[in-house]
């Protein structure tokens, strides 16, 4: 399919505004003027509609398609959500708006939400305050390690190591590096951390720990007290990556069990569409003696019930946002836990959970899981047993797309050879579920019969198989003029 | 339940098979003192319920009003078919496109974004996308630390001052130093940052127009800068790019911007977009994810995320940057809005914003005690400054429906009296006119 | 087979020593870990570099690797012909994928020869 940039036609009209005074562009100086044109294409409204459309059907979605990736919580997004985000009374407010004097009783609907939807987030996760403004999960983690620098900080201390356990998602090290920490790694025992390996890195330079539970393999972090006793001696801070809090609604709370600071993804737990790589949202929320490091501004209500800005936080880390967090996104995560209430985050983890394991066990006469107990929300296979005889992960991933699959995350965590993550969600039906497992099935005979037909997978999509070397060799990353 | 299809009997089926008697029993290792101390939410709500909740919260905001508000973010026409085509489900419930022979569409737009963002900044190359304009200034900036492996960043009072606050925020906890080179009633003084700029600086970064308006031609200070080894950056507002001379022209190494101008709704504060530039030489240091054009086994035009190796799933702590998540459809949709705007239609809407801005200047300068913070030359925002206290202005006018602009004391000491305002190809000549005629009453 | 005719590190580089100039690159069995490389980052001419020190990188489709340079000295060459094929390294590590040469500004240590290597590379295999 040709890029938009090769339907261009020469003096074809698009959707224009209507045309301004002929000599308006004298109204800038002649030596600031733009040189060359931007060659962006001349295509009319049905030209631009034909082609995003037809770009569509080359995509899975949920929409369309069983998403069953293992840490990122692909659940239907409702969309009633979408209706909600797009009323013009929140779409048309100017994030300034509540920055003027006397215009904040513009936006009291809008200061509502965040500080409502903050309330909700403090109740689900057991945390003193919530804050909207990280724009994604990893922000998130960068805005919490921030946070946990501020308070050793503000103590007089200078602590340099933040510790992650291997099985961590790569945004973890990431995140604590730009916050200036140095990531020390500990090695996980029967898949979960293990207290006699965090004591052993203990020590007062030791910032703080960042984990999920339950963690990447699915499993439950049953030494989390130990951990957190280990940590609270020495005053370091325990962060939770909520990448994985599905599991749990409803069933534990990431305050109650003693971590300090929590980061949400409100684009995998609370349903806000991925939309094929963001915008997501990454709201973080602390205990009480974090609260003053917390990103500004906050949303405070008065006695009157008026809802306004504060910017009055000395401690604060400052700004991570340009303004109040991705607002759109947020409305959605809002009008999601509002429809679900209580009984309805709880039966979503409970049933989360139970699909997991219904796969895991459906499967495991036929993949190896490492890890062969009760999982929670998501479990890990690998197919090292099929890779010996030449169907590696990769393999059963692209066979799997042919079958109209999205495949399950593949190659993460990396403890775990030719590891295949699955996370089917609550949203999948009984029946989805067991087609999946016989599709898998099937491919896992072929894998035996006829390996070659597996490797050459997929066959029946819009591309084959794409050489990623030559990509990343060429470097072609933009249309050709 | 909402969402969740198990029966009660497909429930005590799957039981079965996993081999527990209830669902409790799969939580088993969830101790009691590890259980919730209290879980008070309010009982779920029906969807008719929940949206008439929202309803009533939107209704209590009121953005109605006539607004010369800018600073940054803009109030322009975004066509229909953006909203159509950017809600195809396709597009907005697909998942990052790691498995790239299921995701061609994203694939394929991201690859025609990153080509439309840097034809319309000059430049050679983008990124997919990053979370906003601000985010984006500081992901540049990095570049330029990890490039250079020098730590000083010399900076231009004119930039955003929200950003310069992201800025200072991020880097924190870094060893970086930080050399501010103050405004002049409002214009970039070019000379003051070429003088501060020497061969421990990593970057120097201004804004084009700046935070006030003015139009500058950094030509001569990116010279001077990569003379001294430091990287340019420069944080530029895509609307007049179109008709103004790019960053590439000027010789930038690295093109921010904040796209929310490109078919963005306001949205108060967000999703937005933070697009990403820059030369050839620089394109490792980029973050964040990158597609490119390759082939499949037979042959096949196809697209790939690439340069994955700097990213944080594979080099971890020493990854370019955190980033996971980018702004993928907020890119879609300004690729979709460029597409239906074309050069053309982007150009009108520059104009129009020019002239508007340019008719507006002239209304509130014939004013009494009012005049135009400098002379510099300036697009479709200008600073005034007025013989009264900027804000009251902004109370008064407020209340009686039209926002004149924002009081650039906010973030600007003894800028108390300065207002900075914007139009765009919606601002009408009569609302100007009732503008200036409310703001002349006020200083009668 | 590895080369005796040079010296190795635990990270997977190799020196040839001739004289007071080390050519330096990495093992087959490093590139052969790394999958096919997209990308080298060498130093450039005139650097120093030190031994045990990170002086650059390689990248493939998957992975990323430092480089950590086996000796002490000033950069004389590098091998130009990578930054256009980097599967040089890959189908001729020891011969035409070479990467850089160091004028020794001190006697090399620490290095480990072939036979040792080889231990070293068979306990890293999974």
């Amino acid at each position: 399919m040709k890029t938009i940039f090769k339907e261009s036609v020469s003096g074809r009209e698009g959707c224009w505004p209507q045309a301004p005074a002929a000599d308006a562009a004298t109204l800038l100086p002649k030596d600031m003027l733009r040189g060359a044109p931007a060659d962006l294409p001349e295509v009319s409204e049905l030209d631009v509609v034909r082609h995003f459309t037809r770009l569509s059907r080359k995509n899975f979605g949920v929409d369309g398609n069983f998403y069953p990736l293992g840490s990122c919580t692909m659940k239907y997004n409702p969309k009633f959500t979408e209706t909600a985000a797009a009323l013009p009374g929140f779409t048309r407010l100017h994030p300034l708006l509540p920055q003027l004097k006397g215009a904040g009783r513009f936006c009291q609907g809008a200061l509502e939400v965040i500080h409502h939807l903050e309330q909700l987030l403090c109740e689900i996760c057991g945390m003193a305050a919530f804050t909207l403004h990280p724009m994604a999960g990893a922000h998130g983690e960068l805005t919490g390690a921030m946070i946990m620098a501020a308070y050793h900080r503000d103590k007089g201390r200078k602590r340099t190591k933040i510790i992650c356990p291997d099985s961590a998602h790569g945004t973890n090290p990431a995140s604590a590096t730009i916050a200036g920490f140095e990531v020390v790694n500990i090695p996980s025992c029967d898949g979960i951390v293990d207290p006699a390996e965090l004591a052993k890195v203990m020590s007062d330079d030791v910032a703080g720990m960042m984990m999920t539970c339950p963690n990447t393999l699915g499993l439950f972090e049953k030494h989390l007290p130990e951990i957190v006793s280990i940590l609270r001696a020495k005053d370091a801070l325990l962060y939770y990556d909520g990448a994985n809090l599905n599991a749990i609604l409803g069933k534990m709370r990431v305050g109650d069990a003693g971590f300090d600071v929590v980061h949400l993804n409100l684009h995998k737990t609370f349903a806000t569409p991925h939309g094929g790589g963001g915008p997501g949202s990454g709201p973080v929320g602390v205990s009480e003696k974090l609260v003053p490091f917390l990103p500004i501004s906050r949303v405070k209500k008065l006695e009157d019930g008026q809802y306004f800005l504060d910017y009055d936080q000395p401690k604060s880390i400052g700004y991570v946002a340009p303004f109040y967090g991705n607002f759109g996104v947020a409305l959605k995560a809002y009008a999601y836990i509002l429809r679900l209430g209580r009984e309805g985050l709880t039966r979503a983890s409970e049933n989360a959970v139970l699909a997991a394991n219904y796969l895991r066990k459906r499967l495991e006469k036929n993949l190896e899981v490492p890890y062969d107990r009760v999982c929670m929300h998501e479990f890990v296979a690998s197919a090292v047993e099929q890779a010996k005889k030449g169907v590696r992960a990769l393999d059963i991933a692209k066979a799997l797309l042919d079958k109209g699959y999205h495949a399950p995350t593949v190659y993460f965590p990396l403890i775990v050879k030719e590891a295949i993550m699955v996370e089917p969600t609550e949203t999948e039906s009984k029946a989805t579920m067991d087609q999946f497992v016989d599709d898998l099935i099937a491919i896992l005979e072929q894998a035996e019969s006829d390996p070659a037909a597996v490797q050459a997978a997929p066959v029946t999509l819009p591309v084959k198989r794409l050489d990623e070397t030559a990509a990343a060799r060429n470097m072609e990353l933009t249309d050709d003029l | 339940m909402p969402f969740v299809p198990h029966t009660p009997e497909e429930i005590r089926e799957m039981l079965a098979v996993i081999g527990v008697a209830s669902v409790e029993d799969l939580f088993a290792e969830i101790a009691p003192e590890m259980r919730p101390k209290s879980f008070d939410l309010p009982s779920g709500k029906s969807e008719m319920e929940v949206l008439a909740h929202l309803e009533r919260l939107a209704g209590k905001n009121v953005s109605g009003q006539v607004s010369f508000l800018g600073a940054g973010f803009y109030d322009h026409h975004v066509p229909a078919a953006v909203d159509a085509l950017t809600s195809r489900g396709e597009f907005y419930t697909a998942y990052t496109p790691y498995q790239p022979e299921a995701s061609q569409g994203t694939l394929q737009a991201i690859f025609e974004y990153q080509t439309a963002v840097s034809r319309l900044l000059g430049m050679a190359c983008a990124n997919a996308s990053v979370y906003d304009g601000g985010t984006a200034l500081f992901e540049a900036a990095m570049m330029a630390v990890r490039q250079t492996k020098r730590r000083k960043l010399v900076v231009c009072e004119g930039l955003n001052p929200i950003y310069r606050v992201m800025l200072g925020s991020y880097t924190a906890n870094l060893d970086l130093e930080f050399v501010t080179v103050s405004h002049r009633q409002g214009r970039s003084d070019l000379a003051g940052l070429a003088q501060a700029v020497d061969d421990q600086t990593a970057a120097v970064l201004v804004q084009s127009p700046n935070f006030f308006g003015c139009l500058a031609d950094y030509t001569a200070l990116f010279q001077a800068a990569r003379a001294k080894g430091a990287v340019s950056v420069v944080s530029a507002y895509p609307v007049l790019q179109s008709v103004l001379k790019t960053p590439g022209q000027m010789g930038a190494d690295v093109a921010v911007a904040e796209g929310q101008s490109l078919g963005l709704p306001l949205s108060f504060g967000g999703p937005y977009l933070g697009i990403m530039t820059c030369t050839k030489e620089m394109i490792r240091q980029m973050p964040g994810r990158i597609v490119g054009r390759t082939k499949d086994l037979d042959g096949r035009t196809g697209y790939v995320l690439t340069l994955q190796a700097r990213e944080q799933h594979i080099r971890r702590q020493k990854a370019t940057s955190n980033i996971c998540s980018n702004q993928a459809l907020c890119a879609l949709r300004a690729l979709v809005h460029l597409c239906l705007l074309g050069e053309e239609g982007l150009k009108r809407t520059a104009l129009l914003s020019v002239e508007r801005a340019h008719y507006a200047a002239e209304r509130l300068t014939a004013l009494p005690g009012v005049e135009l913070m400098n002379d510099a030359p300036f697009g479709n925002e200008f600073a005034v400054r007025l013989p009264v206290n900027a804000f009251e202005v902004v109370d008064a006018l407020t209340a009686r429906g039209y926002v004149p602009g924002f009081p650039l004391g906010r973030y600007y000491q003894g800028l108390e009296n300065c207002l900075l305002v914007a139009c765009t190809e919606k601002t009408g000549k009569e609302q100007i006119g009732i503008l200036a005629e409310m703001l002349g009453g006020m200083l009668a | 087979m590895i080369p005796s005719d040079r010296m190795y590190t635990k990270s997977h580089e190799w020196a040839k020593i001739e004289g007071d100039v080390a050519i330096v690159g990495i093992s087959h069995f490093a590139q052969e870990q790394l999958g096919d490389l997209t990308f080298v980052d060498l130093p450039r001419v005139g650097d120093q570099v030190s031994a045990g020190a990170e002086m650059g990188s390689v990248e493939s489709v998957k992975a990323a690797s430092e480089l950590y340079s086996p000796v002490t000295g000033e950069v004389l060459e590098v091998n130009e012909e990578l930054a256009s094929a980097p599967e040089k390294v890959n189908q001729d590590p020891y011969g035409a994928g070479w990467m850089l040469k160091v004028k020794l500004t001190a006697a090399p240590e620490g290095l480990l020869d072939a036979a040792a290597y080889e231990q070293v590379a068979a306990a890293s295999a999974h």
